[in-house]
């Protein structure tokens, strides 16, 4: 390691960090479920996010907003480590995700659903949530091949707990529903309940009102919020639709051309002259007309 | 070093045969996205055909040659049309099993009408007799002989490199400079984009499977008149090693099919020298994995990535 | 609910086997009288078959459950036909004790040595399953592919020159890499392996022997029950989910490599103990056998039984041996009708616009049909290798 580079990475850990500021109260004084720093990926010189800073409070609904194209789904896959970082790091509860696989960063706490649904859509419902419990309630292989008591006694155990997370959504009906066969808003909810079958600590949800008809998206609503109460989860999502944003957020980092631009509360960001000229003025504009 | 520069140029004679049906199978991959298993069939039906024309019906080695080319282009693009046409839509194994079953086909109509017993492959060219610069090179028999008779270059080796190169050059040239080759590289990035800018897909795709079929007529000609002997399964094993050449160069990359051809044939021929004359097929196949767990989309082939 | 149709699909597959073996049994022992007997020909296909079907369902865990193509599958099944020789030889040969008539006899039966050597050759398969596995499958799609027929043919190559005797009680091994070098094993010794030629079997008769059969029944049943269990078990889970979508998988935890190890080292040593089956039934089998034709001709079996269809491979590999058999008449034309019948399956089954005029022509309702359509394109979304073939969904397999 050269001696600029140690210097930077020191430097790393001295900034403060700027987004503190958006956590809630209730959350101020205990330890970010998240926090990024300096945070960066570079695509072939293109710089798709730049030194993206961001900390997430144990029980915070944070808000990542930004016109198409702003790198909201690249931070998910950085946060997730589906792309390694070129700069910066991502701490999980205060560890350091460097070097981690998508697994790996699952483990640690970190949940996600896809924008382009990503569902294993040959299988039931009720498998799909089974393989999110995949680490949690946990048998050999033997036992599964020669049908051991412990096969037995875990996929009971994983039976109901399946029966248990679907209910959330009320889908225990259709448990043996083949998952594909879903309609559009089914198949978004049961990512989210397969995400939540892995235990997080934080859940990342990319664009879950989408596709969704406006009574769908005010039961989601409630829903995310009834999660988190629930689960005393945070939940980071990525969302186009800005009732459920502004309603649901307490925190809201924008994002464009790869940076924050600007981070707050809803009030804040709504009255945020930046914000408004890049992204909720033109929006704001087109509702007008 | 004399014979370290003798089978050099054994292999770079081999490798040019697989190079030249490797562009086959890297053309229609890189299109059409399937890994056409019949093209090694193809081969060998170009070979019989040339076999025929010389053989039986006494044609002048050249139009045998030239007609070995015209019923494989036809050839090629009639499977193209009857077998993978109406599974462009389906998964790439069912295409894979249909170009399976397509080279069973190939294979036992050979049988039928050629008979299962090896031909001798009768002789296409020859050098004539000559003494160059003061008898440093001679040329007899269809044999150059250099360094005091020590490097021997039969003229079947100095065919298929020429041939190879003048291949190359010209694929190279009618990819780049026509619009053909410009309408096959859109197919080949966007088929539906392609589509939309009006580009005939079929019609491309079509002319990939000519182009091809043509290169492995040339291919079973070379081949045979290297190794003079002719069976249904003649095809099969320089079709596998060409697959695995343009596997290695990075599947869908014309300089990639060349580059591979060519280093596999020089790779056996080097193992085969000096390692082991029996596992010189495990020498390139083994080389073939260590390019691929090196660069797992061989020499030249290009990174894809995987939208999230 | 939903275990109990799995378990009934699995009970159907089980029930399937178990009734063609009790058939074949009737026509071995005459149960129902001369009228129903099997012919010699037919009962020399009875060893092979139960072979194939354990090749069949262990290359569909690999291809149809794990999604990974392979071309190499022959390879695994070349390293247990001739470690199984070799077992059993040093078996016959070097586990020895006295009998009652004080003379030295082997100590194990045929049946005993039969079933130890598949053993021994599933473990080494399966070793080598781990040693290939682990630099191939970081690889994907089709440059797996060929990367498992060049570790399949290398198999093949290297098989070749291998040389093994037997000497009394002592067994040689020695490589022959070069066509010229002389390897010497001592006058007395006999050749097990021979090099290109291929096995010599002296350890059992290649008549048809009934408790061969049996063995290789239940080598049938042993498969059945571990892939069965294992597709609706936690880690077959994990294998299904990897392969319909490996992002989604690796988001919610699952370790990708450790998953496609497992399916993959399972079929290699299935195909391992098949092989080692397959090749002390036989008097001789040689490394060429094993080339990649054969593992394409394991891969047909899977396909047209249908990818993920366990029953379906089962079934496959039971037409696709009986079949040709039948067809005998057909003589030289009965490779062309199979060509033709494979190409001409592969578009019924594949192609859209002959699906449609299936469709039509069996009068299926148009609700029916639209759902078919709207599958097809949500399909066209996912995994190379996740989709059913419609031979799958007809028998009703749910994967």
């Amino acid at each position: 390691m050269t001696e600029s580079t140690k210097k930077r990475l020191v430097d790393t850990k001295m900034v403060p960090l700027p987004s503190t500021s958006i956590v809630p109260e209730r959350d101020l004084g205990k330890r970010p479920v998240l926090e990024t720093r300096h945070l960066g990926i570079e695509f072939g010189g293109l710089k798709a996010v730049e030194d993206f800073n961001i900390a997430v409070g144990p029980t915070e609904i944070c808000g990542l907003i930004g016109p198409n194209g702003a790198g909201k789904t690249t931070v998910f896959n950085l946060l997730t480590k589906v792309y390694q970082p070129t700069t910066g790091t991502v701490l999980i509860d205060g560890k350091d995700t460097s070097g981690m696989t998508t697994e790996q960063a699952n483990r640690m706490g970190i949940a996600r659903t896809f924008q382009n649904i990503r569902l294993f859509g040959n299988m039931t419902v009720e498998d799909n949530v089974r393989i999110g419990l995949h680490n949690q309630i946990r048998y050999g292989t033997p036992a599964g091949i020669f049908r051991l008591p412990q096969y037995w006694k875990a996929e009971k155990k994983m039976h109901e707990r399946s029966l248990e997370l679907l209910s959330i959504f009320g889908m225990q009906d259709m448990a043996d529903v083949k998952a594909g066969s879903l309609p559009y808003g089914a198949q978004r909810r049961l990512e989210i309940v397969r995400a939540l079958a892995t235990n997080p600590s934080l859940l990342l949800l990319d664009e879950p009102a989408a596709g969704m008809n406006p009574h769908e998206t005010e039961e989601l609503m409630q829903n995310i919020i009834k999660i988190r109460d629930q689960f005393q989860i945070a939940v980071m999502l990525i969302e186009h639709d800005m009732n459920l944003v502004m309603g649901i957020c307490e925190g809201i980092c924008v994002l464009n051309y790869g940076r924050i631009i600007a981070k707050g509360t809803p009030e804040e960001i709504q009255q945020n002259p930046v914000v408004i000229e890049a992204y909720l003025g033109s929006q704001k504009k087109e509702g007008e007309a | 070093m004399i014979s370290l520069l003798s089978t050099l140029l054994n292999g770079l004679s081999l490798g040019s045969v697989y190079a030249i049906i490797a562009l086959g199978y890297t053309m229609v991959y890189g299109i059409a996205k399937m890994l056409n298993f019949a093209h090694g069939d193809v081969i060998m039906i170009g070979a019989y055909i040339s076999f025929s024309a010389i053989f039986y019906w006494g044609l002048h080695p050249i139009l045998g040659f030239l007609l070995a080319m015209l019923v494989c282009t036809v050839l090629g693009i009639v499977i193209e049309s009857l077998a993978y046409k109406p599974l462009r839509q389906a998964t790439s194994l069912a295409v894979l099993i249909t170009a399976i079953g397509m080279s069973y086909l190939l294979q036992n109509s050979a049988q039928l009408i050629w008979g299962a017993n090896t031909k001798a492959f009768p002789k296409m060219f020859s050098l004539p007799d000559a003494s160059l610069f003061g008898g440093a090179i001679t040329i007899s028999n269809n044999t150059i002989s250099m360094l005091n008779d020590q490097l021997k270059i039969s003229g079947n080796m100095l065919l298929t490199i020429l041939a190879c190169v003048i291949i190359m050059v010209s694929l190279v040239l009618f990819i780049n400079k026509t619009k053909m080759g410009k309408a096959m590289r859109c197919v080949s990035e966007d088929k539906g984009a392609a589509e939309l800018m009006g580009v005939n897909v079929n019609k491309t795709i079509s002319m990939t499977f000519a182009i091809g079929s043509a290169l492995a007529a040339v291919a079973g000609v070379l081949l045979c008149a290297s190794y003079p002997s002719l069976q249904p399964t003649t095809g099969a094993m320089p079709g596998i090693k060409a697959f695995t050449a343009a596997v290695f160069g990075g599947i869908g990359s014309i300089p990639g099919a060349m580059v591979g051809g060519i280093l596999l044939g020089v790779i056996e021929k080097l193992g085969q020298t000096y390692v082991s004359d029996q596992l010189g097929d495990a020498f390139a196949f083994a080389v073939l994995i260590i390019v691929l767990l090196v660069k797992p989309t061989g020499l030249l082939g290009k990174k894809v990535h995987e939208k999230v | 609910m939903k275990i109990n149709k799995k378990l009934r699909s699995a009970l159907i597959t089980f029930a399937i086997v178990i009734i063609a073996f009790l058939l074949c049994e009737a026509g071995i022992n005459k149960w129902f009288g001369d009228g129903f007997t099997l012919k010699f020909s037919e009962k020399g296909l009875l060893v092979p078959i139960c072979a194939y079907i354990v090749l069949a369902v262990s290359l569909n865990l690999i291809v149809g459950i794990s999604g990974e193509l392979s071309l190499g599958h022959a390879g695994f099944m070349s390293i247990g036909a001739f470690s199984g020789v070799v077992v059993a030889t040093w078996l016959e040969r070097a586990v020895l004790t006295i009998d009652a008539a004080g003379k030295t006899v082997p100590f194990f039966s045929d049946t005993s040595i039969l079933i130890i050597s598949i053993i021994v050759a599933g473990v080494i398969a399966a070793a080598a399953g781990v040693v290939i596995g682990i630099p191939a499958l970081r690889l994907r799609g089709d440059y797996l592919a060929i990367v498992l027929l060049a570790f399949g043919e290398i198999i093949r190559n290297v098989m070749n020159c291998v040389l093994v005797a037997v000497d009394g009680s002592r067994m040689q091994f020695a490589l022959k890499i070069n066509e010229g070098s002389a390897v010497a094993f001592g006058s007395g010794a006999q050749m097990v392996i021979n090099g290109a030629q291929g096995t010599n079997n002296k350890v059992m008769s290649v008549a048809f022997n009934n408790e061969r059969f049996i063995v290789g029944f239940a080598l049938v049943l042993f498969t059945l029950f571990v892939v069965l269990n294992l597709i609706n078990s936690r880690s077959g889970r994990a294998i299904m989910a990897i392969r319909d979508n490996r992002i989604a998988a690796e988001s919610v935890g699952l370790n990708v490599m450790k998953y496609k190890m497992m399916a993959f080292v399972i079929g290699a040593a299935l195909a391992g103990m098949a092989g080692c089956l397959y090749g002390l039934n036989m008097k001789t089998v040689t490394a060429v056998d094993f080339d990649y034709n054969m593992s394409i001709e394991i891969l047909v079996i899977v396909v047209l039984g249908g990818i993920g269809s366990i029953r379906g491979s089962v079934i496959a590999a039971i037409l696709l041996k009986v079949l040709p058999e039948k067809l005998r008449f057909l003589n030289d034309y009965r490779m062309l009708v199979y060509a033709v019948v494979l190409i001409v399956t592969m578009l019924a089954t594949n192609s859209p616009i002959l699906k449609n005029l299936w469709a039509l022509l069996l009068r299926i309702k148009p609700v029916a049909a639209a759902a078919e359509k709207i599958a097809k394109l949500r399909d066209g979304v996912t995994g190379r290798f996740s989709r059913k073939t419609p031979k799958a969904e007809k028998a009703g397999e749910t994967k």
